[in-house]
């Protein structure tokens, strides 16, 4: 049986909305990812005792347990405690909070690499120690990380796959969907591995982009 | 102590350290000391590196707290003892009448000149963009910055930066300045144009506290100079009497091996 790529066009609206729900995932979950890991960061490093070990403890659940077992409790084990996660916002959170946990890793080193002079001087301005931290520290460690949150990002784009075990018609599930009434799955497979690839690329663009923009503020 | 009698007499002190005192440990870097400068006065705080002068300096502002003694800016007690976080509240409102200038500049990375100038007076004071604005354009124009206003500091020469790192500091319109080393991380042909601003702010009537290792910047410059070694004030006094005719043996032993070093 040889391949045949004409099947694609007609099934070409389901994996474009595949590709719209992959996308739409991805900037969700970076954003989660980005703004939990920041807050996660900022607890691990100034927060007292009391609030730090319960979010560690949260840290290393995040770290320590599978991405797909984290979504399935999410989505079909919440529901049982009465919270009933749409499918869509349970694949944000759970990949979402998932990199949060690494990203905070990578802030909690940002953070500290900032020079203790730039501390000094935005005290010494009269800053207090949140201010400084929220105007002085906090966006010079964003600069120095964006490169290898950039790839966690990457990573995260590639985990949003998973989704589609609870249900989520992203770019794999679609593919599944096609190929259940095709039965070509090369072609298919090989089609969305060529989307995710692109969408890839783009992510890329942008973070050299920011990477750029950055570059005179070092 | 005793200096400068008459001033003492008619005026209190702007500037009052008492019976400074720290320790780290078992290690006593600052010993008793006190000083008082008044309103307007330039002091310089030369002696060899550990001898405690920037430690003393940085205990003004309270960036490395004492453990002993007072420090008072006019009739506020800058260390005075409060709960945490009432502490807070009052040593970050005492900052911002203390400017303070570091060796390495300290300059705000990420952000241009004019947002390392602007970000504290539209924090703390609450000034609108546009006053904010005009506010450093009037002190970067006073530094000789102000068509650098757009650039980054990894953009100036290191004098540059300095120069920028006092506009930040006067824009909060201190009580007194202080000056770690300021020009010690400079080229030596970059060290001139801080010392002119220098100068400028010292013919304003600036209360300012100088550490250097500029002498021939101090003797120009202040109303008095203070000799610290180990942990003490050594000696006291005057510029043209503390730089050609001082008392003490550690003082000349101090500026004849510093005069050696710099013109060999």
């Amino acid at each position: 049986m040889g391949l045949d790529f004409t099947v694609i066009p007609q099934y070409l609206d389901i994996i474009l909305w595949g590709s719209v729900w992959t996308i739409l995932i991805t900037l969700g979950a970076a954003a989660v990812s980005f703004i939990g890991g920041m807050f996660l960061a900022v607890i691990a490093l100034y927060a007292p005792l009391f609030v730090r070990l319960p979010f560690r403890a949260f840290a290393f659940l995040f770290m320590g347990t599978p991405l797909l077992l984290q979504l399935f409790l999410i989505y079909f084990g919440l529901v049982q405690v009465g919270i009933d996660v749409p499918a869509i916002m349970a694949g944000i959170i759970g990949l979402g909070l998932h990199f949060a946990v690494y990203n905070s890793e990578l802030f909690q080193t940002g953070i500290l690499a900032v020079d203790k002079g730039q501390i000094e001087a935005a005290r010494t301005l009269g800053l207090s120690r949140m201010q400084a931290l929220r105007k002085v520290v906090v966006p010079q460690a964003i600069r120095d990380v964006i490169p290898p949150i950039g790839n966690n990002m990457i990573a995260l784009l590639k985990d949003s796959a998973l989704v589609s075990v609870i249900g989520v018609s992203e770019l794999t599930l679609s593919a599944q969907r096609a190929i259940g009434s095709t039965y070509r799955p090369f072609e298919f497979y090989v089609l969305v591995a060529v989307i995710y690839y692109i969408i890839n690329i783009f992510m890329e663009a942008a973070q050299r982009r920011v990477e750029r923009r950055v570059q005179a503020s070092r | 102590m005793n200096h400068e009698g008459d001033h003492m007499t008619d005026q209190k002190p702007f500037v009052d350290i008492r019976h400074a005192q720290k320790s780290y440990g078992v290690l006593e870097v600052l010993k008793d000391i006190n000083l008082q400068v008044q309103k307007g006065q330039i002091v310089a705080i030369i002696g060899p590196s550990g001898s405690g002068k920037s430690t003393l300096l940085r205990a003004i502002n309270d960036l490395d707290p004492l453990t002993g003694g007072e420090i008072w800016l006019e009739d506020k007690q800058i260390n005075m003892k409060l709960p945490h976080r009432q502490y807070e509240k009052h040593i970050n409102l005492v900052r911002q009448e203390i400017g303070m200038v570091f060796q390495h500049f300290n300059l705000f990375p990420h952000l241009t000149v004019r947002g390392n100038v602007t970000l504290a007076p539209k924090m703390l004071k609450g000034l609108s963009e546009a006053d904010a604005n005009k506010l450093a354009e009037e002190q970067l124009d006073k530094v000789g910055m102000l068509e650098r206003i757009d650039y980054y500091p990894s953009q100036l020469s290191g004098g540059q930066k300095q120069r920028v790192a006092i506009a930040r500091a006067l824009a909060m319109n201190p009580k007194v300045m202080l000056f770690d080393e300021a020009t010690s991380a400079l080229d030596p042909e970059l060290v001139e144009e801080v010392n002119l601003v220098m100068k400028k702010l010292a013919e304003e009537h600036m209360t300012m506290i100088i550490v250097t290792h500029e002498m021939s910047f101090a003797e120009s410059v202040c109303d008095r100079v203070l000799f610290m070694d180990q942990g003490v004030v050594v000696e006291e006094g005057p510029p043209e009497v503390m730089f050609r005719n001082p008392t003490s043996d550690r003082t000349k032993e101090f500026l004849r091996k510093h005069l050696a070093a710099q013109h060999p």
